[in-house]
């Protein structure tokens, strides 16, 4: 592996990480935050008929897990494109 | 047409597919049996995981658990969710860049030692045994409640039919047939969920209705009137602590799981693996947002048709009948007032409902066509069969692969490996089946086991295997040991020796989630007291980070990329 190789895969690789990261403190956020921890604050709100924090707990923090992996997919699509990480494809 | 004929129909159409499936993937060479020949594309893969990861406890307990718990019913809906989001973040694409067939594979490479391969092996074994004998169990339930044949010959049944597949066709058998059930088992469980949700709020889907219509307020009404806290009171029955680590226990756990793992080992190369963990939670999804609006219009539903009605009336419905035959439904007229009551207090409770009822009778209970009834009982069997098929195949390859091929005897033709493994899967089904006919009466105390120690043995090594170079053998090995020690200690304590839950009021499902973070003390710690990997090691992490930078191995050069 050559200089400029080595470079940029490091490049490449602590852009990941810190997207993992991003990607991770809404994960928790959504789940441990406003699913659990701020159950008891969130719950004075309400989502159409139903409290928002019981809301969160059982079908809106889902829905950001969903997302949250297809963001990453595609995020790491552009990252290989602008580092060059060849693809078998 | 009776319930029992649509049912017998359904059954059997679904069986001969699965088979006609199994018959034409069957394989010859070791990559074939073991990892599909990675050629498994994502979206299939996604549905395959979904399958094989929507065990018989998601489809037929969780929406009762659920309605039982209210709001507490949250730790497996984002539990049983969320760890796909550590998968596709943190493990599933440098898992499959490694691209070998198993997780102790990584584990024994990663850190040059057949004793960490050997650590590995045993969690994976046991971790996996826990979880089979109760969907073999799941199997003989539904056999028996939907075509009134005892539970022995519907586990016999299911163990020849996953047995058929899995020994033919290996994990590209399993994966193909995975892909059919879940076809199988999602439209089991949202045809029932959205016909109840349009009786019960006008409004066909579930993901809108619950939010917006007002079955949640009425139930909350009709529990307070009955004694009960609110449906949506949050930290009722357990406490936010123990919401909390339990919660975490299941999501890390799920990313562990040797069985959902390897499947991201099938597909052909990392951007799949990423996309195929989105298509899989999304298809987990499906069902999983359906679930809290089943539960709660469920419960509605069962409470509005059996509270305060007069006996005459309740023994005049069928499936009230039919229950109460398998127990799993009891009614008592305590207080002798012609009138069946439900209350929380079970001096006076009149109504016992078990939770596992909740999904297999909404059909009967919203008076859904005979058809819809039998299409959820050949639901049941879809995720039960599914999931035990991952399951075998992961004891399996751990004995044939890791254990036979990489310590024993590394150098078995390729035949012979192939042979091992099917032995092994035959032998394997035979142990599930046993424990499907007299199943031990500890296996829904153990089952926390399987969670905890997945959370506090695998996830720990495979992140820091990845994300720190320094991370060695020693280091791994001492941390997948105190995981596991501390893990066991703690639930078998407080199951079976009545040790108080000492850890802040933790229970035993949410204890791994210390044992993961002690894991990660340890190994870290230990790895930088004790000499660092070698260099080849350190050269293998590299690689792994990078998707695709280096030309792919001989076999893997198909037609279509060599353009």
């Amino acid at each position: 592996m050559n200089q400029d190789s080595q470079e940029r895969h490091q490049a490449y690789w602590r852009a990941n990480t810190k997207l993992i990261i991003t990607l991770l403190l809404i994960w928790a956020f959504v789940s441990l935050g406003c699913g659990i921890l701020l159950v008891p604050v969130l719950n004075n709100i309400s989502l159409g008929n139903v409290p928002l924090g019981f809301w969160f707990a059982q079908q809106g923090s889902i829905y950001v897990f969903v997302i949250l992996i297809f963001v990453y997919a595609h995020q790491m699509d552009k990252l290989d494109r602008k580092y060059n990480i060849n693809r078998r494809d | 047409m009776s319930v029992e004929v649509w049912t017998t129909i359904f059954v059997l159409i679904s069986f001969i597919l699965y088979l006609y499936i199994g018959w034409s993937s069957r394989v010859r060479d070791s990559k074939g049996f073991y990892v599909a020949g990675q050629g498994v594309p994502s979206l299939a893969n996604g549905a395959a995981t979904a399958a094989d990861w929507m065990s018989a406890a998601s489809f037929i307990s969780m929406a009762g658990l659920i309605s039982f718990l209210g709001y507490d019913g949250s730790i497996y809906l984002m539990g049983w969710t969320g760890g796909y989001v550590l998968l596709a973040l943190l493990l599933a694409p440098y898992l499959r860049k490694f691209g070998k067939y198993t997780v102790p594979d990584f584990v024994g490479d990663r850190y040059y030692s057949n004793i960490a391969r050997l650590v590995a092996v045993v969690a994976a074994i046991f971790v996996s045994l826990t979880y089979v004998a109760g969907q073999m169990r799941g199997v003989g339930i539904v056999f028996s409640r939907f075509l009134q044949v005892n539970i022995e010959t519907g586990v016999v049944i299911g163990m020849v039919i996953v047995g058929f597949f899995a020994v033919l066709g290996g994990m590209k058998g399993i994966t193909w047939t995975q892909v059919a059930q879940y076809v199988v088992l999602i439209f089991a469980f949202l045809i029932p969920a959205i016909a109840i949700s349009l009786l019960l709020t006008g409004n066909p889907i579930p993901q809108v209705s619950f939010p917006f219509g007002d079955i949640i307020p009425k139930l909350n009404q009709i529990q307070t009137d009955l004694g009960f806290q609110e449906y949506t009171q949050p930290f009722v029955n357990k406490s936010m602590l123990d919401v909390l680590f339990i919660t975490i226990a299941l999501m890390v756990g799920t990313a562990g799981l040797p069985h959902v793992i390897v499947r991201f080992y099938t597909v052909p190369d990392v951007r799949a693996a990423r996309y195929s963990a989105g298509w899989a939670l999304l298809f987990i999804a499906l069902l999983y947002t359906t679930a809290p609006a089943l539960a709660s219009f469920a419960r509605y539903n069962l409470i509005t048709t059996l509270h305060d009605q007069p006996i005459q009336e309740v023994r005049q419905l069928d499936w009230a009948n039919k229950w109460e035959q398998t127990g799993l439904l009891a009614f008592d007229d305590k207080n002798q007032d012609g009138r069946f009551q439900l209350t929380p207090d079970p001096e006076t409770n009149e109504i016992t409902i078990d939770r596992d009822i909740i999904v297999l009778s909404t059909p009967e209970v919203a008076k859904l066509a005979p058809w819809v009834i039998a299409l959820v009982a050949a639901g049941g069997l879809a995720a039960a069969l599914s999931t035990a098929s991952g399951l075998l195949l992961v004891i399996s390859s751990s004995v044939a692969h890791d254990v036979y091929y990489r310590m024993i005897n590394p150098g078995a033709s390729e035949s012979l490996r192939v042979m091992v493994g099917r032995i092994m899967v035959g032998f394997a089904i035979a142990i599930a089946g046993y424990f499907g006919v007299n199943p031990p009466g500890f296996v829904a105390q153990v089952v926390a086991f399987a969670f905890g120690l997945a959370a506090a043995s695998f996830f720990p090594v495979i992140i820091l295997g990845v994300f720190d170079k320094r991370t060695n053998r020693e280091g791994a090995i001492a941390g997948m040991i105190v995981g596991l020690a501390f893990t066991m200690f703690y639930i078998l304590g407080v199951k079976f020796y009545n040790m108080e839950p000492w850890f802040f009021g933790v229970s035993a499902e949410g204890i791994g989630t210390l044992g993961m973070i002690l894991n990660f003390i340890v190994t870290f710690g230990v790895s930088r007291v004790t000499p660092p990997p070698p260099e080849s090691v350190q050269r293998l992490v590299e690689e792994l980070r990078t998707p695709g930078d280096e030309p792919p191995a001989i076999e893997e050069v198909g037609e279509e990329y060599l353009d």
